[in-house]
C-alpha cells in the first residue's frame, strides 16, 4: 500500500497540531493531561472509522474484481488523480501517461518539407553501428560484384545465422578497412531504380516460431530488432518478454513518422502480427499525446498491439522511458524494441518479401542553409544528401544533437539513424561567458532569462560552456528524467564498478539515449553516455 | 578576439605547473574556454560551476552591505554614540569596512592560496568550490575575531575539510561551516562570552577605551577635510551595555528578558549584535528567494528545514519547562541565524544529502535537532551550525536507505 505511510503521516501532524494549539490557547486550564487523552482518544477512534471503511471500499472493490493494487479505490483519493489534468477524449480508450519531468531543446531549422530534387547516390553498412560485432565480420561481396536489396553482404562469424543484407541495389565500390584491418564500411553504388531480392514469405499465423526466426534471420530483418538492455541485435534464441515501439522521436529536430506510416499500413501490420508471435508477452505502441492531430494518428489504427499515449517533454518519446511505465524491464529478463523504420522493414519482409528500407531523413538544424526532408534508402551518403546545405564551420551529425555521432560528409548514415542535424562549431572563446553569456543558449537553470520565453528558437552550437568538474549540483539529472531512477548514484556506482548497486539502480532499463539529456544539463559536464556504456558493457561480459 | 591573444601571451610553460594553474584560474575566469563537445551530447546546457556558484554569492551581497554596516552601527552603540540607524552613516560603514575587509582579505588570501597549490600539485583545474565558502565565511565570523584565528580555521576547513577528501564536490562537511566550527572549539577562551559580537573596544566592560588604529586615522583625516563627524578615541563603552546576543539573553531568561534590551523590529531587520551577515532576516530572505527563483538553491531542505524547527519548537511550547522552551515558537525565528543557516548553509549540495527524498529527512532533522541544540543546551548559543554539521555527516546514511528502497522495489520486479 504506497499510501499507508502518508496516511500515518496525516494523522500524527494532526494529533500534533491539535496538543500544541490546545496548550496555546488555554493557560489556566488544570486537568490539561486529561484532556489531551480525551483529544488522542478522540483522533484515534475516527482514524479507525476512517481506516475502517477505507479498508471495506477497497475490500468491496477486489470483489468486484478491480485492481486494486494501486490504491484508487478507498477514502483517500490518490494525489495524482486530484491534481491530474483531464485526459485527452482519444485517449480514454488506451492508457494515458502524464510525464511531468524532462526538457524541450527547442532548435531552430525543423525540416517540414520534402524535396524531391536531392537523392543519395552510395549507400554503406557498416558492421561498427552494431555494438556486439566483432571486428572483422565475414564479408559475403567482393568490390565489383552486383547486388540486389536484400543480399547478404556480412554476417559475424560468432552468429552466422544472423544475416546483414544491402539496403539497396547497385554495385559494390568500396569496402573500406579501419585500424587493425577491422571493416569500416562497405559502400555500395545504387542502381536508378532499386531492384530487390525476392523472399518465400512464410505464413505468419501458421508457421512455427522456429521458422519465423530463422526467415527473420536469412533475409535480413532481424537486425531491425534491438535488444533492452545493451542495445544489440539479440541472439536467435532469445525470448522478449515484451516488445515495444515508440511511434514517435521527442528529440530535437527529430522526424516525424506519421507520413511513412500511413504510406506502409499492411507492411505495420503484417511486423505486428509477426512481432506476436515472436514473443510471449504483449507488442506496445507508445503514442505521443502531444502531436497536433494525436487524434487521427494513423498509430490507432492497428489491431494486436496495446496502445499507450504519453503526454510531456522529451525524453518521453524515448522507449525506454515508456517501457518504464508500461511494464519495467525486471533484472534478468529482456525486451525487444523497434523504431517506426525498422518496423516497416521488417514488415515489408513478412508482406512482399522484399527488404524495403525506405526512409524519410531529416536534413535538421541551424547549420544548413535551409531544411528538408529526403526520401532516400537506409545508409545514405551524408554528402550526397547534404550536397551545397551544410554552412562553413559546421559540425555534422548523424541523429539528433544529444545522441548522434560526429560525421564528415564523406560518411554515411548510420543503421538506425533517418536525420541529419548541423549546428554551428563552437569554438570560440567568449570573453566573461560564464557570467554574462552574449548568445542565448538552451538552458534547464532559471539563470538564463530564456526560460522566461519558452518558444524561443536557438540556434545551438557545440561549445562545452563551461569545464568538466566532479559532480557537485543534486536533483538535476532527475528532473530531466521521467523514471523512478537515480542517474548521479548509478554512474558513481558504474565507476565504481559495483554490479549489484549498478543493477539495483536500473542499469538494465536504461540506453544512451535516456541519460542524454541528463548529459546535456550536466553543470559538472559529465559524460554521462559514455559512462553509462561502460557499465553496460561491463554488465553484458557478466553473462 | 583581439584580447584573448594578448592575454594567450602571457600563458606560462606548461612544465610550470604553480604558475600555469593560477593563469588557467584567471584565465577560465576571463574566457569560457573554446573547448567543445567529442563523444555523448553535441551540446551542452549553458550552466556551468562558475555560474551555479557565483549566483549563489550574488544572493548574499545584500548581507555583506548590510553585514558592513552593522558592525560599524553595533559599535557606536556600545559607545552611546549615533544611536540612529542611519545617524554617523559614513562612520559607522568606514568602520565596518575596517573590519570586514581584513577579515575578507584573509579568508580568501589563505583558502585561495591552498587551493592553487593544490590544484597545481594535483594537476587540475582550479574548482569554483571556494567561491561560495571564501564569501560565506566572513559572514558567519563575529566581527571581532582575531585575524590569525581566523587564518588558522580557514586553513584547517580547507586542507582538513576538502583537499584531504579530493577537492570540490568530495567533502562530506560545509567548508564554512567547518571553519566557523573549528573556531568555536578550538579557541574557546578567546572567543566564547558576548564580548566578539562588537568590534573596535579593548574590552566589553563599562569604561573601556575605544581601540582605534590607523585605519581609523586616515578616515578621521578625510572626514576632517570633508567636514564630517570623525571618530572619537575618547569613546568609551557605556555604562549597563552587556553585548549579549538574544539568544544569550533568552535562554537566561525567556522572551521577556529579549524584548527588555532588543524590540522585535530590531531583531527583524537585524541591528542586533551577532556574527557580520546573519542578523538581518528580510535581506537572508531575498537571498533565500533568490536562491530559489533561480532554482540553485533546493527548495525541498529550505521548507522540510522550516518545517522541521517549527515543529520543534511547537513541542518545546507544549513541554515548556525552562523559560525558553516557553518562547512562542514563531518568535525563535526572530533570534538567532535560522534563515541564514537555512538558505545557505544546509542547501550546499555537495554536503546535503543528494536524493530527493533524502533532502526532505535531511532538512527536517536539521530543523529539528538544531532547535534542540538551541533551547536545550547551555554550552552553545546557537544550534543550526552543529545540526548541519551532524547532518551532513550522516547524508549519506540517508541516500543510502533511500536507495536501498529503490533498489528492493526494482528486486520485487523480478
Amino acid at each position: 500500500m504506497k499510501h499507508i505511510s502518508i496516511r500515518i503521516f496525516a494523522l500524527l501532524s494532526i494529533l500534533l497540531l491539535s496538543t500544541d494549539v490546545y496548550c496555546q490557547s488555554s493557560g489556566g486550564s488544570s486537568n490539561y493531561l486529561i484532556w489531551s487523552l480525551v483529544v488522542v482518544g478522540f483522533i484515534i477512534l475516527i482514524g479507525a472509522i476512517i481506516s475502517l471503511s477505507d479498508n471495506l471500499l477497497n475490500v468491496e472493490a477486489s470483489k468486484q474484481g478491480l485492481d486494486t493494487a494501486e490504491g484508487d479505490y478507498g477514502v483517500f483519493p490518490s494525489l495524482s488523480n486530484l491534481f491530474a489534468g483531464k485526459v485527452p477524449a482519444f485517449a480514454s480508450k488506451a492508457t494515458y501517461h502524464k510525464l511531468s519531468k524532462g526538457f524541450t531543446i527547442n532548435l531552430l531549422g525543423e525540416a517540414t518539407e520534402v524535396d524531391h530534387g536531392r537523392s543519395a547516390q552510395r549507400f554503406a553498412i557498416s558492421p561498427k553501428d552494431f555494438i556486439e560485432m566483432s571486428p572483422i565480420p565475414k564479408v559475403e561481396v567482393e568490390v565489383g560484384q552486383e547486388v540486389k536489396a536484400g543480399d547478404v553482404i556480412f554476417f559475424d562469424k560468432k552468429r552466422p545465422e544472423i544475416k546483414y543484407v544491402s539496403p539497396v541495389s547497385g554495385e559494390v565500390i568500396e569496402i573500406n578497412r579501419a585500424e587493425k584491418r577491422s571493416i569500416d564500411t562497405i559502400v555500395i553504388l545504387a542502381d536508378k531504380e532499386v531492384s530487390y531480392t525476392q523472399h518465400e514469405v512464410p505464413s505468419i499465423n501458421e508457421s512455427s516460431r522456429e521458422d519465423l526466426v530463422s526467415y527473420l534471420a536469412a533475409s535480413g530483418g532481424w537486425t531491425m530488432i534491438n535488444q533492452r538492455p545493451f542495445d544489440i541485435v539479440p541472439a536467435l534464441s532469445n525470448l522478449p518478454t515484451n516488445i515495444f515501439i515508440s511511434t514517435f522521436d521527442s528529440a530535437p529536430l527529430a522526424p516525424n513518422y506519421e507520413g511513412l506510416a500511413a504510406d506502409n499500413k499492411l507492411a505495420i501490420q503484417n511486423a505486428i502480427n509477426t512481432l506476436n508471435r515472436l514473443t510471449e508477452g504483449k507488442v506496445y505502441f507508445g503514442l505521443d499525446a502531444k502531436a497536433e492531430n494525436a487524434a487521427n494518428s494513423v498509430f490507432t489504427d492497428f489491431d494486436n498491439v496495446e496502445v499507450h499515449w504519453f503526454a510531456g517533454q522529451h525524453p518521453y518519446g524515448n522507449v525506454g522511458v515508456q517501457i518504464h511505465h508500461i511494464a519495467p524491464i525486471a533484472n534478468g529478463t529482456n525486451v525487444w524494441t523497434l523504431n517506426v523504420n525498422d518496423l516497416i522493414t521488417l514488415g515489408h519482409l513478412m508482406t512482399s518479401g522484399e527488404y524495403r528500407t525506405e526512409r524519410h531523413v531529416v536534413l535538421a538544424g541551424a547549420g544548413m542553409e535551409s531544411n528538408a526532408i529526403v526520401k532516400t534508402y537506409q545508409g545514405a551518403h551524408i554528402g550526397d544528401l547534404t550536397k551545397g546545405l551544410v554552412k562553413e564551420g559546421s559540425r555534422v551529425i548523424s541523429g539528433n544533437v544529444l545522441t548522434g555521432k560526429q560525421v564528415t560528409e564523406d560518411n554515411f548514415l548510420r543503421f538506425r539513424d533517418s536525420q541529419i542535424t548541423a549546428i554551428t562549431e563552437g569554438d570560440s572563446y567568449e570573453l566573461f561567458g560564464w557570467l554574462l553569456p552574449l548568445v542565448p543558449r538552451p538552458s534547464l537553470s532559471r539563470t538564463f532569462p530564456a526560460f522566461l520565453m519558452p518558444n524561443f528558437q536557438f540556434e545551438g552550437e557545440t561549445n562545452m560552456h563551461g569545464e568538466g568538474r566532479a559532480f557537485v549540483v543534486t536533483g538535476q539529472y532527475e528532473s530531466v528524467l521521467p523514471m523512478d531512477i537515480y542517474p548521479q548514484h548509478l554512474m558513481k556506482a558504474i565507476m565504481a564498478g559495483d554490479f549489484e548497486k549498478m543493477e539495483g539502480l536500473g542499469i538494465n532499463e536504461l540506453s544512451e539515449e535516456d541519460l542524454a539529456l541528463c548529459e546535456f544539463v550536466c553543470t559538472s559536464k559529465q559524460p554521462l553516455q559514455s559512462i553509462l556504456r561502460d557499465g553496460l558493457e561491463m554488465m553484458r561480459e557478466q553473462l | 578576439m583581439a584580447l584573448v591573444d594578448f592575454i594567450k601571451r602571457f600563458e606560462p610553460d606548461k612544465k610550470n605547473k604553480y604558475a600555469h594553474t593560477t593563469y588557467d584560474a584567471f584565465f577560465t575566469f576571463l574566457f569560457t574556454p573554446n573547448t567543445v563537445t567529442t563523444g555523448g551530447v553535441h551540446m551542452r546546457d549553458g550552466m556551468d560551476l562558475k555560474r551555479t556558484m557565483i549566483h549563489v554569492v550574488l544572493a548574499m551581497q545584500l548581507c555583506y552591505v548590510f553585514g558592513t554596516y552593522n558592525i560599524g552601527h553595533q559599535h557606536f552603540v556600545a559607545a552611546g554614540q549615533h544611536l540612529g540607524f542611519l545617524e554617523g552613516f559614513h562612520l559607522k560603514l568606514a568602520h565596518g569596512l575596517i573590519q570586514l575587509l581584513p577579515i575578507f582579505i584573509v579568508t580568501h588570501v589563505v583558502g585561495l592560496g591552498i587551493e592553487f597549490i593544490f590544484a597545481a600539485k594535483k594537476g587540475h583545474a582550479v574548482e569554483e568550490g571556494f567561491l561560495v565558502s571564501g564569501a560565506l565565511i566572513p559572514l558567519i565570523m563575529p566581527p571581532d575575531i582575531p585575524l590569525w584565528i581566523l587564518g588558522v580555521s580557514v586553513a584547517f576547513a580547507v586542507i582538513i575539510g576538502k583537499e584531504a577528501f579530493g577537492g570540490t564536490g568530495m567533502n562530506i562537511w560545509n567548508i564554512a561551516l567547518l571553519a566557523r566550527v573549528f573556531v568555536f572549539f578550538a579557541y574557546p577562551t578567546t572567543i566564547a562570552g558576548d564580548e566578539v559580537w562588537v568590534s573596535g573596544f579593548e574590552s566589553l566592560a563599562p569604561g573601556a577605551a575605544a581601540d582605534y588604529g590607523l585605519a581609523h586615522d586616515v578616515f578621521n583625516s578625510l572626514f576632517g577635510w570633508m567636514d564630517l563627524a570623525t571618530f572619537n578615541s575618547a569613546a568609551t563603552v557605556v555604562d549597563g551595555y552587556s553585548g549579549a546576543t538574544p539568544l544569550g539573553l533568552a535562554y537566561n531568561g525567556g522572551w521577556s528578558a529579549v524584548t527588555e534590551q532588543f524590540s522585535v523590529a530590531q531583531m527583524f531587520w537585524g541591528t542586533i549584535p551577532g556574527s557580520i551577515g546573519e542578523t538581518s532576516k528580510p535581506l537572508v530572505i531575498i537571498g533565500a528567494l533568490i536562491l530559489l527563483a533561480t532554482g540553485i538553491a533546493s527548495w525541498r531542505i529550505m521548507l522540510s528545514m522550516l518545517i522541521g524547527a517549527i515543529t520543534m519548537s511547537m513541542i518545546m511550547n507544549a513541554w515548556g519547562a525552562t523559560p525558553f522552551m516557553e518562547v512562542p515558537w514563531m518568535y525563535q525565528f526572530y533570534m538567532g541565524s535560522f534563515f541564514f543557516a537555512m538558505a545557505f548553509m544546509a542547501t550546499d549540495p555537495v554536503t546535503a544529502a543528494s536524493t530527493n527524498t533524502g533532502k526532505w529527512i535531511y532538512g527536517f532533522l536539521i530543523g529539528f535537532i538544531g532547535m534542540i541544540v538551541r533551547v536545550l543546551n547551555p554550552a552553545y548559543p546557537e544550534g543550526w551550525m552543529l545540526a548541519i554539521l551532524f547532518l551532513n555527516t550522516f547524508a549519506p546514511l540517508i541516500d543510502h536507505y533511500v536507495l536501498e528502497s529503490n533498489i528492493k522495489k526494482r528486486l520485487a520486479r523480478a
